[in-house]
């Protein structure tokens, strides 16, 4: 692994998410650490102190450790197709601290150089029945175990990976826009004509290899775009767009196997337990599509629904001042 | 004259009058405007279309579904009359069969039409995933043009080398009969080559036809969509195609009967006959109206109470009962009485069957898409709602132009009225050319 050397030391801008991925990372290798420890062979001996998903440090040998690199940007092809090892992607969003910044929207846009007129991300204004609580509802692809549009692409464009993310090839897809019919979610969105991102976007595509895990980087006209989970940036060791960019830490992000959710402001969680103590659930559970978003409900909120009304706008998602 | 060359010369195909000539031109003219209008799209991209995220599929698709569907009857009747030795049906199979093949060939058409990368259109044989009923689409859809283009040729052949003979004073036109005709001599292995082959692919279209239907079905039943998420979708996607089907085939009789002063061979007893089809076919269908659009109002959830709502009553009402009433309630009442299945009666009740059954299609895919599980927010107000744009009725008012182009080719040289059977019916075919 070239890249290993990559992986940036504990520099200022590395967030306690990261600390614990490794740490952790390396504790649910364990689990399958049987058979890989059979494969790898020479310098045993050494012991190494871990600690466990529930809080308890054990002590292994070195060599039944394997170091779970996130790092390495560019990846193949095949590695984008695979995702990360050992890891699968989770988020939870805290619909009780939700006041409709929109700055999750925003930087999603900007950050995959959304050009049309549906964002990946939306912020809905969701309301059960009349007599009860309006609340804001954040809105992405739900990266879903049982992904409806994947089983029905022809073409094998959109896929699922190990580590749970919902990729679509842009340099695949034939434009059927059959994954869209299938989304119960509505979260994709098509590139109903030339994307138009700029003479920057033009001469980065033709210096660098396209790759899905990036996406909008290009988006493609007559092809699907929606919510990555951006795994640029995990590869990177950084949390996605909307998770850092949320002003109330409405966003958790991280690894099911760790259990651990951290949230923009670097606090990590277990998940299980939020989950439970919160009583998480997860959108239109009864279709079994198994989603990798789980929400909290909107319950003790720190800000008034209408005070996020001001930001509200039915008819747009993507702020066109936000271009320049 | 013999009575066989008189025969002959009265069902070879004739050049076009004015009329047919005029008619030629106008599909020729509508058919470019719609290269032109795809053209465009295939520039800009599908912008030029009214689709948009919410409604991502429009008038391309229920249009396909409506090629689809009409393309259904024209060989399956065909198959069912010949399998069951049918003989009133040999005047009418080769429309049926024209109808069919060249529904089945357009609908291959629009789907593409409808796709954001036709460039990349290989990509589904060369990347096809089986799971996909796309992929299910597209390998039946290709085995149906196949099928349904043999069960069309074969039983030409021995037309074919009449027509060479018959044409003798034009040379290149003969030699293109006879190259068609596959040197067919009429000898008795000929013969039983081309009885077992026919046979074979009337068995063969039947289970395929109903499989291209059912799988039409899927495309939309396979998805959580309020309004096609049904088990209820094949068989009354089969029903439907067997109604628009049978009006398509009397449709194009009439005008043929009248433009060639056919009535000797389509006669009164024919369309009596198919209007007692259509009306047996209509309903059957109203079966699976009723358990498609009744039924589910008395324990709908809300998000199904909506769209049936907004078919009912809401804006898609006018439509819906012009589909309803004009597609379904009308032709029944009418063809129940002899007086209604008269020739002339009949084929204003086929246009109208016809035609209702192309905008039900539109009611099928449209509204559904209209109805997604959580709000439609975050988009521009004429994304909430649906009306194909200048460039898709151009494009798709090419595409039934097109349909209509390859039948009328196919009648200007194919006689439409197969010579050698009726001949061999009549007891007038000259010994040298006798059947077995």
């Amino acid at each position: 692994m070239k890249e290993e050397d990559k992986i940036p030391e504990n520099k200022s801008n590395r967030r306690n998410f990261l600390k614990l991925s490794l740490l952790a990372g390396s504790g649910a290798a364990l689990a399958g650490a049987g058979l890989s420890a059979l494969a790898d062979e020479g310098k045993s001996g050494d012991k190494v102190k871990l600690m466990t998903t529930d809080g308890k440090v054990v002590e292994v040998d070195s060599n039944m450790v394997e170091e779970i690199s996130t790092c390495g940007v560019p990846v193949t092809e095949r590695e984008a197709r695979e995702g990360i090892p050992g890891k699968k992607f989770v988020m939870v969003v805290d619909l009780a601290k939700c006041r409709n910044a929109l700055k999750c929207q925003d930087s999603c846009n900007k950050n995959h150089y959304i050009t049309g007129k549906n964002a990946w991300l939306k912020v809905y204004n969701m309301q059960e029945s009349k007599d009860t609580a309006p609340y804001w509802m954040p809105m992405m692809c739900q990266h879903c175990d049982q992904p409806a549009c994947v089983t029905v692409c022809p073409v094998d464009a959109t896929f699922k990976r190990k580590d749970g993310i919902v990729l679509i090839d842009n340099e695949q897809c034939i434009g059927c826009r059959f994954c869209m019919a299938a989304c119960p979610y509505s979260t994709r969105v098509f590139n109903w004509e030339d994307p138009n991102q700029g003479a920057a976007m033009a001469k980065h595509t033709e210096e660098n290899t396209y790759s899905p895990e990036h996406t909008g980087v290009p988006s493609v006209k007559g092809t699907v775009d929606k919510c990555d989970f951006c795994p640029h940036m995990i590869r990177e060791e950084k949390m996605p767009h909307c998770v850092t960019s949320c002003p109330n830490d409405v966003f958790l992000f991280g690894d099911k196997y760790e259990d651990t959710v951290t949230n923009g402001s670097g606090q990590s969680f277990q998940l299980s337990k939020i989950l439970k103590d919160k009583s998480g659930y997860r959108l239109m559970e009864g279709l079994g599509t198994e989603p990798s978003v789980y929400y909290l409900p909107p319950v003790n909120r720190t800000d008034a629904f209408v005070d996020g009304l001001e930001q509200y706008d039915e008819f747009q998602s993507v702020r066109k001042t936000e271009e320049e | 004259m013999t009575k066989y060359e008189e025969l002959v010369k009265e069902l070879a195909p004739r050049p076009f009058k004015k009329l047919g000539v005029l008619w030629t031109i106008g599909l020729v003219v509508v058919v470019l405007i719609g290269i032109v209008a795809y053209i465009d799209q295939i520039i800009k991209g599908q912008i030029v279309t009214n689709m948009r995220d919410y409604v991502l599929w429009g008038v391309y698709i229920s249009n396909f579904v409506f090629f689809v569907a009409i393309s259904f009857v024209g060989s399956l009747t065909a198959a069912i009359l010949r399998l069951s030795h049918s003989s009133w049906r040999t005047p009418l199979v080769r429309i049926a069969e024209i109808i069919a093949f060249a529904a089945i060939i357009m609908a291959g058409v629009t789907i593409v039409l409808d796709m954001g990368r036709p460039d990349r259109l290989l990509h589904l044989f060369t990347d096809g995933r089986l799971q996909s009923p796309i992929t299910w689409d597209v390998i039946i859809i290709t085995t149906y043009i196949f099928i349904s283009a043999l069960i069309l040729f074969f039983p030409l052949l021995p037309d074919l080398a009449i027509l060479k003979d018959y044409f003798k004073d034009r040379p290149m036109l003969s030699k293109w009969y006879g190259w068609f005709s596959l040197n067919w001599t009429g000898s008795t292995k000929q013969w039983a080559i081309q009885k077992k082959s026919i046979q074979m692919v009337a068995i063969m279209i039947i289970p395929v036809a109903l499989i291209l239907q059912t799988i039409d079905a899927w495309l939309f039943s396979t998805t959580f969509r309020i309004g096609w998420d049904s088990t209820n979708l094949g068989p009354y996607f089969i029903a439907g195609a067997f109604v628009v089907g049978v009006g398509g085939l009397i449709s194009v009789m009439y005008v043929l009967r009248y433009s060639y002063g056919l009535e000797k061979y389509l006669t009164v007893s024919h369309f009596d006959k198919l209007g007692k089809i259509l009306v047996f076919a209509c309903l059957v269908y109203l079966y699976f109206n009723i358990s498609e659009y009744l039924l589910p109002a008395f324990t709908a959830p809300k998000a199904e109470e909506a769209h049936l709502r907004e078919l009912f009553t809401g804006h898609y009402a006018p439509l819906f009962w012009f589909v309803t009433i004009g597609g379904l309630i009308v032709p029944i009442i009418v063809l129940m009485f002899k007086k209604g299945r008269s020739p002339k009666v009949l084929f204003w009740i086929s246009i109208l069957v016809v035609v209702t059954s192309w905008w039900k299609r539109y009611l099928i895919v449209v509204p559904a898409l209209l109805h997604p599980f959580l709000p439609i927010q975050g988009v521009p107000e004429e994304w909430h709602s649906y009306f194909p744009s200048a460039h898709e009725w151009a494009i798709t008012s090419g595409t039934l132009a097109a349909a209509l182009l390859i039948i009328t080719i196919l009648v200007r040289f194919v006689p439409i009225i197969p010579v050698h059977r009726t001949a061999k019916e009549l007891g007038i075919l000259p010994t040298d050319k006798s059947e077995e």
